[in-house]
């Protein structure tokens, strides 16, 4: 028996079985993962039916008609209820999302299941998705239009989506002309306004320069006229419409059709409707602003500051990396002080982000920028430029956060170049820098290319850094617009690791957040999924090229 | 030609196999046959002239007081057994052991009458003039032309016609163009070893170098590809001064005009290469190549 059990351990197999068991243990924990904010996070976008009822908290209290969407719902311990009158040690209860926030100032409650009487799902239940105050729930009354009241007219419906429509083409109009063209006059008028004092400050400010600032000014006033007049009857158009609605409890409600985003009655839905419905949504999530303190709306300007940085910090830290690889493996004598710069490299990569972020805010955003700003920009003080935290400074504290993993990627592959290929080049007359930039460095891309993985994978998910370099709550502007000089390093920036935090843990409305949270985490790792993939193709096409060359 | 040649060498080794028990005198007649050598040398333009050459690795000796004369437009052959120093001398021809921490040198080498390891030689352009082939071939990861072009690329070179005319002038030479003269922009590890070491001949006849070292070139190729080369070395030798280091005897006596046997860093004798086979004047060298090494 015990030589048995001796064979079997010494067969390997029990080994075997602890690692494969490791692996699918892993395996299981990554896709659970995954599965779980995807099935958390995409649900949200989804249109569920509204259910209408009459609901009494307690068996002898009278019943008011709730509407609104079921969200979730969960069995508790009477206690854990509020010891409501109903009988039962346990207590099963719904989390239902009654919107209409600016009516009752709540729009999720929990209810009760044994209060729920008479559920229904009228096909003409609404959904109004407002600029402000969160949904709103109710029947459709009326829609004034044009100084009309059209009212119980067999084509209501078709009319209101007709106009929202319209009204929100008015409403992008608007957006862009306030976000574009207003936006960039505020620019230029912020220039001249520098620019005045720096004429101040170098004494310059003769009557002939000034009346050429003068001049702009006036110019840039006219256009800005020209546009707000443009704004306003745009304004008007759109404020002269609205629509009445009743609430499930009979308070007739009126919305102005200027915030409203759209309307729509799930439960008259069909499901092709539905799946459509739910990319539009999707897509929205992708591409528009936050609204209601990042609670509604999308995410697009998080996005774009978590690339833009990783780009900016993918372009510093890659020279930066590969330089200092290149002196470190191939011109400096290896003694024990390279020994000593290698090993307080490795254990850079070991210091906690935070520290980083200490650092990046002393020395890159008090120290450099404030340096920059006295020495370049004197005419915006007292404020500051780049004085404070913003895009650059947030890259570079990421870069030198990366840089170990760069440079100890690199190495290993200038490491992997075989001698052979290097006095290959060498015997041609080739110098060593030559020798380098033609033949080792190529063959190192690969390397350089898993450092970079590593160091963007990093990056994009860091987020105690950043909150102190660079990142905010609501960046009014991206990091590029169409603004000279296009690229505007000084910018605070939206990213979606402190979005997550900040939408899950800082917001006002906790309910509406919690899917948010998960739909933005997900991005965030399908995010970083994208850019590793695309690096890991380009490296493997690389490494392909050059493996045969590795084994001479 | 070369054909005849090898048929040649094979029926003088032949007969040196045959009679080495004849020839138990052979120390004696030193002198004299070493002056028919010196006047056989006479006669050639010097290319490369070592005097009381020594190389320490750390401290090391690995080559022993070296004294030698390569001729110009010959081909010369180190022989000796593995460690004998054959290739730390070939290396020290383009400065290749600069590359090796530790190494240190006594006496010197002459190019064309220049010492080498003068101060005022530049390492690049010396390398340019001494070409060098390595043992295993060692393309660069690039396409077949840009494997041929590194050394006028290196130079500076960039007009395309000129690099073409090259390239395929190269590749012809070392006896390569036809075979790939429909693939030249595929990458030159898709060659087989024996087209990848005359791709890296071609490469380094590229750049028109005076002398060329060829480190055991066909030890890592199969019996027809090292044919090939051999051939290929043998007609290289009208144009440029070869020196080709092998483990092979049936090589060097193929392709060589003058051969040095080297032991333990020092050399023993060098010869031309058919008194050598036939008529070794030292009983170590004739131990050698009769195979009673030891």
């Amino acid at each position: 028996m015990q030589s048995k059990i001796k064979n079997w351990l010494d067969s390997g197999a029990p080994f075997v079985w602890l690692n494969a068991g490791a692996v699918s243990v892993s395996v299981v924990m990554v896709v659970g993962l995954i599965a779980l904010i995807a099935v958390r996070g995409l649900g949200h976008f989804w249109p569920s039916d509204i259910a209408v009822f009459d609901y009494a908290f307690a068996p002898d209290s009278e019943s008011s008609q709730l509407m609104g969407e079921f969200i979730d719902e969960e069995t508790v311990l009477r206690a854990r209820a509020g010891n409501p009158a109903y009988a039962g040690a346990t207590i099963k209860r719904h989390l239902l999302k009654t919107g209409n926030r600016d009516i009752s100032g709540l729009d999720f409650s929990w209810i009760l299941d044994a209060g729920i009487k008479h559920k229904t799902y009228p096909d003409d239940a609404m959904v109004v998705e407002r600029r402000e105050w969160g949904n709103f729930y109710g029947f459709l009354n009326s829609v004034q239009l044009d100084g009309h009241n059209l009212q119980n007219n067999a084509t209501l419906w078709a009319t209101l989506e007709q106009a929202i429509t319209q009204n929100n083409a008015v409403f992008d109009e608007i957006r862009y002309i306030e976000k574009n063209l207003i936006g960039g006059i505020n620019y230029k008028m912020e220039k001249l306004r520098l620019k005045e004092r720096e004429l101040v400050l170098k004494e310059e400010n003769t009557p002939v320069n000034l009346q050429a600032l003068i001049a702009q000014r006036e110019a840039l006033q006219l256009a800005y006229n020209s546009h707000t007049a443009t704004l306003e009857t745009l304004y008007a158009t759109l404020n002269s419409a609205s629509l009445t609605a009743t609430t499930a409890d009979g308070q007739a409600v009126s919305i102005a059709l200027s915030k409203v985003i759209r309307v729509y009655r799930p439960n008259a839905m069909s499901l092709p409707d539905k799946v459509l419905f739910y990319f539009e949504k999707f897509w929205e999530f992708l591409t528009d602003d936050p609204r209601e303190a990042n609670t509604e709306g999308g995410i697009f300007p998080a996005i774009f500051g978590t690339v833009l940085m990783v780009i900016i910090m993918a372009v510093i830290v890659t020279p930066f990396g590969v330089i200092a690889a290149v002196y470190l493996r191939e011109y400096a004598t290896q003694n024990l002080i390279t020994r000593l710069i290698r090993i307080a490299v490795n254990n850079l990569a070991g210091v906690p982000s935070v520290v980083y972020g200490v650092f990046g805010l002393g020395f890159f955003v008090y120290f450099l920028g404030g340096s920059i700003d006295q020495l370049f920009f004197p005419e915006s003080l007292p404020a500051p430029k780049f004085g404070t935290p913003g895009l650059l400074w947030a890259s570079l504290t990421l870069a030198i956060l990366t840089v170990p993993v760069v440079i100890v990627a690199t190495e290993e592959g200038l490491s992997r170049v075989p001698r052979a290929i290097r006095e290959g080049s060498l015997a041609l007359g080739a110098t060593k820098a030559e020798t380098l930039w033609r033949t080792v460095l190529p063959m190192t891309t690969p390397a350089m290319i898993t450092g970079l993985i590593l160091a963007v994978a990093r990056a994009a998910g860091e987020v105690a850094p950043l909150m102190l370099v660079g990142v905010v709550k609501l960046a009014p502007s991206l990091g590029v617009d169409g603004n000279a000089p296009f690229l505007h390093l000084d910018r605070k920036f939206m990213h979606l690791g402190f979005h997550i935090y900040d939408v899950g843990f800082q917001s006002p409305n906790v309910e509406a957040a919690q899917p948010l949270v998960y739909a933005t985490a997900l991005l965030l790792v399908v995010l970083i999924i994208i850019l590793n993939l695309t690096a890991i193709r380009i490296r493997n096409s690389l490494r392909e090229k050059y493996r045969a060359a590795e084994q001479t | 030609m070369a054909a005849e040649k090898i048929e040649k060498y094979a029926e003088d080794i032949a007969v040196t196999e045959s009679s080495t028990a004849t020839r138990t005198h052979a120390i004696d007649m030193n002198n004299i046959v070493d002056t028919a050598v010196d006047m056989k040398l006479a006669n050639e333009k010097t290319c490369i002239a070592v005097s009381n050459f020594s190389l320490f690795y750390s401290g090391k000796q690995a080559l022993k007081n070296i004294s030698l004369t390569i001729p110009e437009k010959r081909a010369t052959a180190f022989i000796g057994p593995s460690g004998c120093g054959k290739s730390t001398l070939l290396r020290c021809f383009n400065r290749m052991n600069d590359l090796i921490e530790g190494v240190t040198t006594a006496g010197n080498i002459k190019l064309e009458g220049n010492d080498i390891f003068d101060k005022s030689i530049n390492v690049a352009d010396l390398r340019r003039r001494v070409g060098m082939v390595f043992q295993k071939p060692n393309p660069f990861p690039k396409s077949i032309y840009e494997n041929v072009a590194y050394g006028l690329r290196i130079q500076g070179i960039k007009d395309r016609r000129t690099i073409d005319t090259v390239v395929e002038k190269s590749l012809r030479g070392a006896a390569l163009w036809d075979e790939v003269k429909d693939r030249l922009e595929d990458l030159a590890m898709g060659l087989s070893g024996g087209q990848q070491q005359r791709l890296v001949i071609a490469r380094a006849i590229a750049i028109e170098p005076e002398v060329i070292l060829l480190d055991e070139p066909a030890s890592a190729l199969d019996p027809v590809s090292t044919l090939k080369i051999e051939e290929l070395i043998y007609g290289l030798k009208d144009k440029y001064t070869i020196v080709i280091v092998t483990h092979n005897m049936q090589q060097a006596a193929r392709v060589s005009d003058y051969t040095t046997y080297m032991y333990m860093g020092e050399m023993i004798e060098f010869n031309d290469t058919s008194t050598l086979f036939t008529n070794p004047h030292k009983k170590m060298t004739e131990d050698y190549i009769t195979g009673r090494y030891g």
